[in-house]
């Protein structure tokens, strides 16, 4: 089991959790398992073609997976995925 | 005679004038011209007048060693006795003084006088050197500054210097804006075209609930003048754009981006890796804060990091979000920290890095952010760089209308 990391902005899709554990032996399987436990965020994180979406950048630790393998980048137990999508707000 | 004071045999005394004349028939004088052109390798040049009269300018590279202190420090500039010493002062007979002390008191063997100090050399039309230094209020001022090593004269100096573009006095703008003035930066450019409502005085400190209604730029000068008039404020009371954007930025050293939409902050984005500025990013929604230092050509944009922006349903600065009052502050806090360290080219700064503040979990993620070679911006020569396509997006128009 991975941790990922809910911004903001998908949290009213988690029910308001900033953390959810989820399952996978990859970024694409820990991701499909977030967004098969909570089907709201599916639009939100991949596209219709079922890659991640541009304005969404996911993090292996504190690495981009987008310089690793992308979606088929290895997750072990206790890594820790960040989900980032920009923010803008400054007032 | 009771109680008066005897003669006590001061035949040997001299008047002052006739001290003058003694010390000035002993000591070498020379010219300022023959100072100007004429100097053997070597020679050390001191004005031995006081802080006032050096901060009005100098003879350029002489030292400066105040009379009073000259037995004490002189070896620091002239350790070997032998070496060639030429002193000045205004006009001419302090240092005929001074000269006198240095070969009769300190054995120092090639000892000269300028004829006539710094006001002669003046009226020769020689060049002066304006030395920057710190009134003694500013001294008095910034002295927690000079005390470390990171910052001292120069770096003090290097921050009045300083030219630093906020965009926006609010959440984030506010608290940057009053420490960088307070720091002393030099130059604060504020653009912001709104005005002050009470429901900004829950964060946007630089404004008050006396000010409601005025121009946020008049009342965020209004704080910054009370609590540093060392600072200049120029304002810009309208939005940025790409109308103006390309007359604005040049003018600044770095630019603090506390911009609440996504438009703008492409629009700058493109801007400053066109002209090579440094960015100090930072964003803030609920309890969360983003911070990073987009330096051109030197670590990412903000393309490389975010290539498009959000669609409005996943965009929240598109109308109004809740936000901690206190987070813009943090936020705000580290954007000025990064500033004064660009500024004084000390530390690491947050370049290629991102840092993610979670204030109810206090906890801070850093993440790494590098270069996309494929980057649409900052993979190019700046020069190549379009006014037309700043902050545009081909396929891309879902852009909410510039809420905040
Ligand atoms: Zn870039």
């Amino acid at each position: 089991m991975a941790s990922v990391r809910i911004p903001p902005v998908l949290r009213p899709s988690v029910g308001g959790e900033r953390e959810v554990e989820a399952s996978g032996s990859n970024i694409g399987e820990v991701l499909q398992s977030l967004v098969t436990s909570f089907p709201a965020t599916k639009d939100q994180i991949f596209g219709a073609d079922g890659a991640l979406n541009r304005y969404v950048n996911v993090y292996l630790n504190d690495e981009d997976v987008r310089v690793l393998d992308g979606l088929e980048t290895s997750v072990g137990d206790g890594d820790h995925v960040v989900i980032l999508p920009a923010m803008a707000g400054g007032s | 005679m009771e109680g008066s004071v005897q003669d006590t045999g001061t035949s040997g005394a001299k008047s002052a004038a006739e001290f003058a004349a003694d010390v000035k028939s002993r000591i070498r004088e020379i010219g300022p011209g023959e100072v100007h052109e004429g100097l053997p390798e070597g020679t050390v040049v001191v004005d031995v007048r006081e802080d006032g009269e050096w901060a009005t300018g100098n003879v350029p590279g002489a030292v400066h060693i105040p009379r009073s202190y000259l037995e004490m420090r002189i070896e620091n500039v002239a350790p070997d006795r032998s070496t060639p010493v030429v002193l000045y002062c205004a006009a001419g007979l302090r240092s005929l003084y001074a000269a006198k002390t240095l070969i009769e008191d300190l054995g120092y063997q090639d000892v000269a006088s300028m004829t006539g100090g710094i006001t002669l050399w003046k009226d020769a039309g020689l060049p002066v050197e304006v030395k920057k230094t710190l009134t003694t209020e500013q001294a008095d001022r910034y002295s927690r500054h000079l005390l470390l090593n990171e910052v001292g004269l120069e770096g003090q100096q290097k921050l009045l210097d300083a030219k630093v573009l906020l965009l926006g006095a609010g959440g984030l703008g506010s608290p940057t804006a009053l420490y960088l003035a307070a720091a002393g930066v030099g130059t604060l450019g504020i653009i912001d075209g709104d005005t002050v409502d009470r429901s900004n005085l829950q964060r946007q400190i630089i404004h008050t609930e006396d000010r409601l209604g005025e121009l946020k730029v008049d009342s965020a000068e209004v704080a910054i003048n009370a609590l540093n008039p060392d600072v200049k404020v120029v304002k810009y009371p309208y939005r940025i754009g790409s109308e103006n954007i390309m007359d604005i930025l040049p003018e600044y050293d770095i630019v603090v981006d506390g911009l609440d939409n996504f438009p703008t902050r492409y629009l700058l984005n493109d801007a400053s890796v066109r002209l090579k500025i440094p960015v100090v990013s930072a964003s803030i929604l609920g309890f969360e804060g983003q911070l990073s230092v987009f330096s051109p050509y030197e670590g990412p944009c903000y393309r490389c990091l975010f290539p498009v922006p959000p669609p409005p349903e996943l965009a929240p600065s598109c109308g109004a979000n809740g936000v901690l009052g206190v987070l813009p502050g943090t936020m705000g806090l580290l954007q000025a920290t990064e500033v004064v360290k660009l500024i004084l080219e000390k530390g690491d700064p947050l370049i290629g890095r991102l840092l993610l503040y979670d204030a109810l979990a206090t906890s801070f993620t850093e993440l790494k952010i590098g270069r996309d070679p494929e980057c649409p911006i900052c993979s190019r020569d700046p020069d190549s760089i379009t006014q037309d396509e700043m902050g545009v997006f081909p396929d891309y128009d879902a852009f909410c209308s510039g809420g905040h």
